[in-house]
């Protein structure tokens, strides 16, 4: 067990060194560096030292060194389009945001999702269970900034404001105000996903013989429900959270700006726009980051819940 | 009659030998086809045909392509054609779903900008659909060191984040069609290369692939008889699920201002355009919207449609 996370943990790593290193040097070969732009507001010898404090004077080979070294130290870089201000500070101010939009999102999406598709999978041909199919198939089928313009326009402008973000500490009530309709733009594909997901997984257990020997115990129906068919279910669901996490990053990019949320995603796309390559770069390391250690986390934590996976993992048996 | 009386009856002789006909079995009739066998696609396809859910999207797909190879060429408006007199105005009979704010025709604008998003749908899915064959077929083939190596690359390219991928290529080459379609590509071949190996590694132990190796069959002649044709069905749905996903990628990126850039268009950049206008012009943001939804609607439903015509585990 312990050998497989540190496998997980190596792909981490060399995965992430990639990303970070195939960033590095395509920002590193666009055009023009941040003495350009800056160079017509500052004096000579203030850019001269910009480009000493950046090493943009010594060759790339070097400065990618440098660039690892200030990594190692937890320093992400600085921008250029705004000199002084520094990555780690960016992400401690917008990354909180897009943290909790992103928690609920997964959590509401879960919660939803697997409600839905228990239900549906207990009734089938029932309304719940066309309900169920009818949300799903709606979820994968209508893009998340449809969805939010759409509740930006209809559910919006009453008790819930169209656009914004309640400042942290301030209260539930406003918290849920402000976060509701982002975190439900951001919800609607994993409830799709986990629904679907989830009736087909219980509609398998349904057909085993375990369930019919339950049965037959004379066990009652909550208990079959709860005990049985739940537990069996419900794990599969692990492997299909970590891609969706990755829906839900990519979401938060477009409901960030739909809702004019101050997150870390916004962020991102403004510094693309903006072409400011070390906040890129800094940017997709760190997303990178979250990703890949969302994905390593999901694996081990299926290997743990699922005695199927541990057995397969422990025995040295080819994952598929 | 009691049973005794009926056993005598039986045995006393009332029923004789020669009361008896020797059948036999005719071999020759026996072997004889009560009707013609039909192949492993003729029957998915007749399970397709009676899926109406999955033929009416078929037809929806099929009247939207048309529409966008046709309606530009018929329509009157082109899809760059201002009417600065009256822009944002609702739909007419002149200008069916009504003009944008830069007084653009949108019924026009949204068959153009549908060639572009079909188009990267297509094309993206038939470029992973070649790469992730090519790449698992060789893996699951060959297997040992080479299927170790190539399924290791796969395992850091899964973790890669592909949305990171598109921004960063499209900073990089430049934003637009081919840096969109290219950075698409390049993450999104791993899911059916996987599935592409696990199944020939299953077929490859199989008998008739056995028998054929003994018999000297060579090696390509082997893929492209026996894997690829039973590996195909799941290709196609794997590849109709796709396109959906490329569609809606490709929407995503041109919505935030990173895919396909003016004068082309596409639904994403549609969308993103109708957006801004949505607190009084609606329709701007509701036709792209439609369009895009509906077309990504009918091919999941057809995908759904294909795999439970298709997919192995699930016909019995």
């Amino acid at each position: 067990m312990f050998k497989y996370i540190l496998k997980k943990v190596g792909y981490l790593v060399v995965t992430l060194w990639i990303i970070l290193t195939a960033t590095f040097f395509m920002m590193y070969s666009m055009p023009g560096d941040a003495t350009q732009s800056s160079m017509k507001v500052l004096p000579e010898a203030v850019a001269e030292n910009l480009k000493a404090k950046w090493g943009l004077d010594k060759p790339v080979g070097e400065q990618y060194v440098i660039y690892l070294q200030n990594l190692a130290k937890g320093e992400l870089g600085e921008s250029y389009t705004t000199p002084g201000l520094t990555a780690n500070t960016i992400i401690e101010e917008r990354f909180p945001a897009s943290l909790q939009l992103g928690l609920q999102a997964v959590v509401l999406g879960l919660v939803l999702g697997i409600l839905l598709g228990i239900l549906a999978a207990l009734h089938r041909g029932r309304w719940i269970d066309f309900l169920t199919i009818f949300i799903a198939i709606l979820g994968v089928s209508i893009p998340s900034f449809v969805f939010a313009a759409l509740l930006q326009k209809y559910a919006a402008g009453g008790y819930f404001p169209i656009v914004g973000w309640a400042v942290s500490g301030s209260s539930i009530a406003d918290q849920f105000k402000y976060t509701a309709l982002p975190t439900l733009s951001a919800a609607i594909g994993g409830i799709a996903t986990y629904s679907r997901f989830m009736r087909s997984s219980v509609l398998d257990v349904l057909n085993n013989d375990y369930i019919l020997l339950a049965k037959s115990k004379g066990l009652s129906r909550f208990q079959i429900i709860r005990r049985h068919v739940m537990r069996n279910a419900i794990t599969p669901i692990i492997t299909i959270v970590a891609p969706q996490i990755a829906g839900v990053v990519t979401g938060s990019f477009v409901i960030e700006r739909m809702f004019s949320i101050p997150g870390l995603g916004r962020y991102y796309v403004d510094s693309v726009n903006g072409r400011d390559y070390p906040m890129i770069l800094a940017t997709t390391v760190f997303f990178s980051f979250i990703f890949i250690f969302c994905m390593v986390v999901m694996d081990v934590l299926y290997a743990i819940v699922d005695p199927r996976v541990r057995k397969g993992i422990i025995e040295g048996k080819k994952e598929r | 009659m009691t049973e005794q009386s009926a056993f005598k009856t039986l045995t006393s002789g009332d029923i004789s030998a020669d009361q008896f006909v020797r059948v036999g079995v005719n071999e020759q009739l026996s072997e004889q086809l009560q009707r013609p066998s039909i192949s492993y696609w003729q029957d998915g396809l007749r399970r397709l045909k009676k899926n109406r859910v999955a033929m009416l999207s078929l037809g929806l797909l099929v009247f939207i392509i048309l529409m966008c190879i046709f309606a530009p060429l018929i329509y009157p408006h082109s899809f760059d054609e201002q009417n600065i007199a009256i822009t944002n105005q609702g739909p007419t009979w002149q200008h069916i779903f009504g003009l944008d704010d830069l007084g653009r025709d949108i019924f026009a604008r949204i068959w153009i900008g549908g060639r572009v998003s079909l188009a990267i749908g297509v094309v993206g899915a038939l470029v992973s659909l070649l790469i992730g064959v090519l790449y698992g077929g060789i893996s699951g083939y060959f297997g040992g060191l080479v299927d170790d190596i190539m399924m290791r690359i796969v395992e850091i390219l899964v973790g890669i984040p592909y949305m990171v991928v598109v921004i960063i290529v499209s900073v990089f080459l430049g934003k637009g069609m081919t840096s969109l379609l290219l950075a698409l590509c390049m993450t999104s071949w791993t899911g059916l290369a996987r599935l592409v190996r696990g199944q020939v590694l299953q077929l490859k132990e199989s008998e008739y692939v056995m028998a054929a190796k003994v018999l000297g069959t060579p090696s390509y002649k082997i893929i492209t008889r026996h894997l690829i044709p039973n590996t195909m069905s799941l290709i196609i749905i794997n590849t109709t699920f796709s396109i959906p996903g490329f569609i809606f990628s490709e929407a995503f990126l041109s919505f935030l201002g990173m895919g396909i850039q003016p004068p082309l268009t596409s639904w994403g950049a549609m969308a993103s355009l109708g957006q801004q206008q949505m607190a009084y012009y609606p329709h701007e943001l509701i036709f792209p919207a439609l369009a895009l939804s509906i077309t990504m609607l009918a091919f999941n439903l057809l995908g759904d449609g294909l795999r439970d015509a298709f997919d192995p585990k699930l016909r019995q």
